[in-house]
């Protein structure tokens, strides 16, 4: 133990200070902590090693490329291979297989819904949800009506084309006309066939309008996509009117607004995004989703 | 008249001038409201110099009283307060934008205060006005405390502390206005930037003249650190600044570099504005005010000088590893991440100087919470310098990088170490400062200290969870080799962390909001100190 009176002593730990102070603080001669320095130097070798394995310092014309000339670039290469190696035995099963044949085949309906599960959840789930329930505007792909066909060709060209998707010419088009907005039809006939559509469903007359009157509207303006019955039309994409599934909602509100302003909803062409197994894999798992025809 | 009072009326009647032309001529609504700030500002700059004119005596305040040196402490007790102010606006916006990615609804479809504006608007807050505030004051006070001089300068100091909130001012309000440049932590435009260099060369000038007239024979510990701090945050604001303004009647620029060479400038800064604002400044307050509080002498002077130059050394490197397994050279990145793990010792040399100085005074702990906040601070600081040479390990990395990991991780050191040091330093400054006997109430800094303590722990634990679970989502492939959830899949699964991230930040909040009620009840009791420094008096420099 140093000599407590000394002032250049700390009384508390007997180590020496160095002999100045600031503003009352002083300052112990503690050596270096021996586990700091060495884990710091252990740090710098290792740091070195480093360097010596992998790409590390630059000079004029290039950089040291290391023991074993690794490179981000050509590592993510490899692992895209791998990732194709794991899928290619499930491909080519898949690529192979006729669409109509590929559900009766346990092992090809579960490689096609793995990978159309993926696929569906990356592309498809935010317009029509997670679980493919749908939203306003977005149809529900898990019931059995059909916008344009339920048969696993016609999901595929859905897929493959979109719908109202003009960048591909084989999309599926047909839009609604807007009655109201470009005056073929008056505010108290959009009054008279909304309340006709709803009774169509059997929902009850809103506002006293003359359903006799909207159902010689609906005749007149309406039946051609949507047939004399209501029941729609999948070649154009007209819906069923008279199932109780609504697209934009059932109010009175909703209706009258799809008939003053008409069109409808767009679905991109996935031919140019995604690959055709995946196309296929998606069809079978919409398909599959509940309602497939 | 003085020179200097004669020259700054001369520059802020000009700028004045300068400003209302730009107000007349901007091309946007935004940047007319910011010349307006600036002409309003100017113009209320000069009517304060004259009235300070009139009001001072003729002679220059003395430079030492009874052979005491005569403090200058009106700026410090200007930004120790200021500082509490924008830090609680800070941590609110903070809040607010945690709550908005929890519940989207309360983005309210309203461009000012959407999540994408609001959050710039906090990180400035909390770093710049806080954090920046808090480093003015203290380093004012170490500076002169430390030198035994009074501080250099007659106006220039109250020109830096209102210089440099003007700039806090026009940079948060750009940002609700939209005004961007866009760099992560350098979103203020051209003007702003210029506005701040001005004042940062200033307060560079001052702390250099103040140490030229110390009389003490050598510079303390501390002071190394805050001169690193202001050196290096000029060299870097310049480098990440290199940009030409489309017109002076547009609040637009555009930045020299492109591409990859704009994204490694603007680690480079990122990364040490981390190194220099948030480490060297901090720990200069750290190397003054526990050695101050604890009474106890700094645990190893060699340890400060090898521990302060490798950091210095190292720190200005590690920016690359914010870009790994990016466009990034491959050669740069293996460097970042190298020289991120040679700086952690270099880091934890400031850790063990903070805990270390503790030996023998480990008892004020129980009785001075104070204190407490302090070294758990320093605590916290050694856990955040632990996981950052970690997470730039690029195999870490790679599960890391883009989650809440990242997230958790900055404010384990922002609300940990930069915000618990700040406090403590403040609950000491403003007693010292203000002339009172001590804080009105240490029982309300000990809540302040739970609730700040167990708010960070829910913070950082929660983006743990929250990361790790992100990252390991993103990562998942089923066995036929497809993804096993989709990104909305992972940020459904993180909500229930998000609302547990807000209520931490809900009562790191609620803590500095006791603590402005605290600071408000000592300065205005009346109970004056005996003893000016609120300390036992000083043994004379050796």
């Amino acid at each position: 133990m140093a000599n407590a009176s000394d002032p250049r002593v700390d009384a508390r730990t007997g180590t020496p200070t160095t002999g100045h102070e600031w503003d009352g603080i002083a300052e112990l001669n503690t050596p270096l902590p021996r586990w700091w320095l060495w884990t710091f130097y252990i740090t710098i070798v290792w740091s070195i090693a480093y360097w010596i394995v992998y790409p590390a310092w630059p000079g004029i014309a290039g950089w040291t490329h290391g023991m074993f000339g690794w490179n981000s670039r050509t590592a993510v290469v490899q692992d895209l291979q791998e990732l194709k190696t794991m899928r290619a035995a499930g491909e080519a099963k898949l690529s192979a297989a006729k669409l109509e044949d590929i559900e009766k085949n346990p092992e090809l309906l579960s490689i096609a819904r793995a990978q159309g599960a993926a696929a569906f959840a990356n592309n498809c789930a935010p317009c029509h949800g997670a679980g493919a329930q749908g939203a306003v505007g977005y149809p529900n792909l898990n019931d059995d009506e059909w916008l344009w066909g339920g048969k696993l060709a016609d999901i595929q060209t859905t897929l493959q084309h979109g719908i109202r998707w003009d960048a591909d010419k084989d999309t599926r088009s047909g839009a609604m006309p807007a009655f109201g907005k470009d005056g073929t039809l008056k505010a108290d006939e959009i009054k008279n066939v909304a309340q006709y559509v709803r009774s169509l469903s059997g929902l009850p007359n809103e506002g006293g309008a003359d359903l006799a009157k909207g159902k010689k509207v609906f005749a007149d303006n309406c039946a051609a996509c949507h047939g004399d019955d209501g029941k729609g039309n999948q070649e154009l994409g007209a819906p069923n009117l008279t199932d109780k599934i609504w697209l934009y909602g059932s109010t009175t509100a909703a209706i009258e607004n799809r008939v003053t302003v008409g069109g409808g909803g767009q679905m991109p062409a996935w031919g140019d995004r995604l690959d055709p197994t995946t196309i296929k894999a998606l069809t079978v798992y919409v398909h599959s989703l509940g309602g497939g025809k | 008249m003085r020179v200097g009072e004669l020259g700054l009326i001369v520059a802020f009647a000009a700028l004045a001038a300068f400003s209302l032309l730009v107000t007349a001529k901007a091309w946007t609504p935004e940047y007319a409201f910011h010349a307006a700030l600036f002409a309003l500002g100017s113009v209320a700059a000069v009517i304060g110099i004259f009235k300070r004119y009139g009001a001072r005596s003729a002679e220059w305040p003395a430079q030492e009283i009874d052979g005491k040196p005569n403090y200058n402490y009106g700026p410090i007790k200007f930004t120790s307060t200021i500082a509490l102010f924008w830090g609680i606006a800070g941590f609110l916006v903070g809040l607010i934008a945690a709550l908005q990615l929890a519940f989207p609804a309360l983005n309210f479809d309203l461009p000012w205060i959407s999540f994408g504006r609001l959050r710039p608007l906090h990180t400035s807050a909390v770093i710049f006005a806080f954090g920046g505030n808090v480093l003015l004051a203290t380093s004012f006070y170490v500076m002169q405390r430390t030198s035994r001089a009074r501080m250099a300068g007659d106006l220039a100091p109250w020109f830096v502390v209102l210089g440099y909130n003007f700039f806090i001012l026009i940079a948060g309000t750009g940002y609700l206005l939209g005004i961007t440049r866009g760099h992560e932590y350098a979103e203020p435009e051209w003007y702003a930037i210029l506005w701040l260099v001005v004042v940062w060369v200033v307060y560079l000038l001052i702390y250099l003249f103040t140490l030229a007239k110390r009389t003490e024979p050598h510079i303390y510990v501390a002071n190394w650190f805050y001169l690193a701090f202001i050196v290096t945050i000029a060299v870097l604001v310049l480098g990440n600044n290199t940009e030409i303004p489309v017109s002076i009647y547009s609040s637009k620029s555009v930045i020299v570099w492109s591409g990859v060479q704009d994204a490694m400038i603007q680690w480079w800064y990122g990364h040490n504005a981390v190194g220099f604002f948030l480490t060297a400044g901090f720990l200069g307050i750290m190397y003054y005010f526990v050695p101050k509080r604890a009474e106890r002498p700094v645990y190893s002077y060699r340890l400060s000088i090898i521990h302060f130059w490798a950091l210095i050394f190292l720190y200005i490197w590690a920016g690359p590893h914010h870009l790994h397994y990016t466009a990034l050279p491959d050669w740069a990145q293996t460097l970042g991440m190298t020289f991120s793990i040679m700086l952690w010792m270099p880091s934890w040399g400031g850790m063990i100087n903070g805990l270390m100085t503790l030996s023998g005074a480990w008892d004020k702990l129980r009785t001075d919470p104070v204190l407490r906040m302090m070294v758990v601070s320093v605590a916290f600081y050694g856990m955040s310098t632990f996981e950052g040479p970690l997470m730039s390990v690029k195999a870490v990395n790679g599960l890391s990088h883009y989650t809440d990991w990242t997230i958790g991780h900055v404010h384990s050191g922002a609300l940990g170490w930069v915000g618990f040091v700040s406090f403590g330093a403040v609950y000491c400054l403003v007693p010292w400062v203000f002339n009172r006997k001590g804080l009105y109430s240490l029982k309300l800094v000990d809540w302040h200290f739970w609730l700040g303590t167990i708010g960070i722990v829910f913070y950082i634990s929660s983006m743990w969870v929250a990361g790790i679970m992100q990252g390991l989502m993103w990562r998942a492939y089923t066995p036929q080799g497809f993804l096993e959830y989709s990104f909305v899949e992972t940020v459904d699964a993180m909500h229930p962390m998000y609302v547990i991230r807000a209520l931490g930040g809900g009562l790191f909040l609620v803590g500095a909001l006791i603590m402005a009620f605290n600071i408000y009840k000592t300065i205005a009791s009346p109970e004056a100190s005996e003893v000016p420094s609120g300390r036992p008096e000083l043994a004379p420099a050796e």
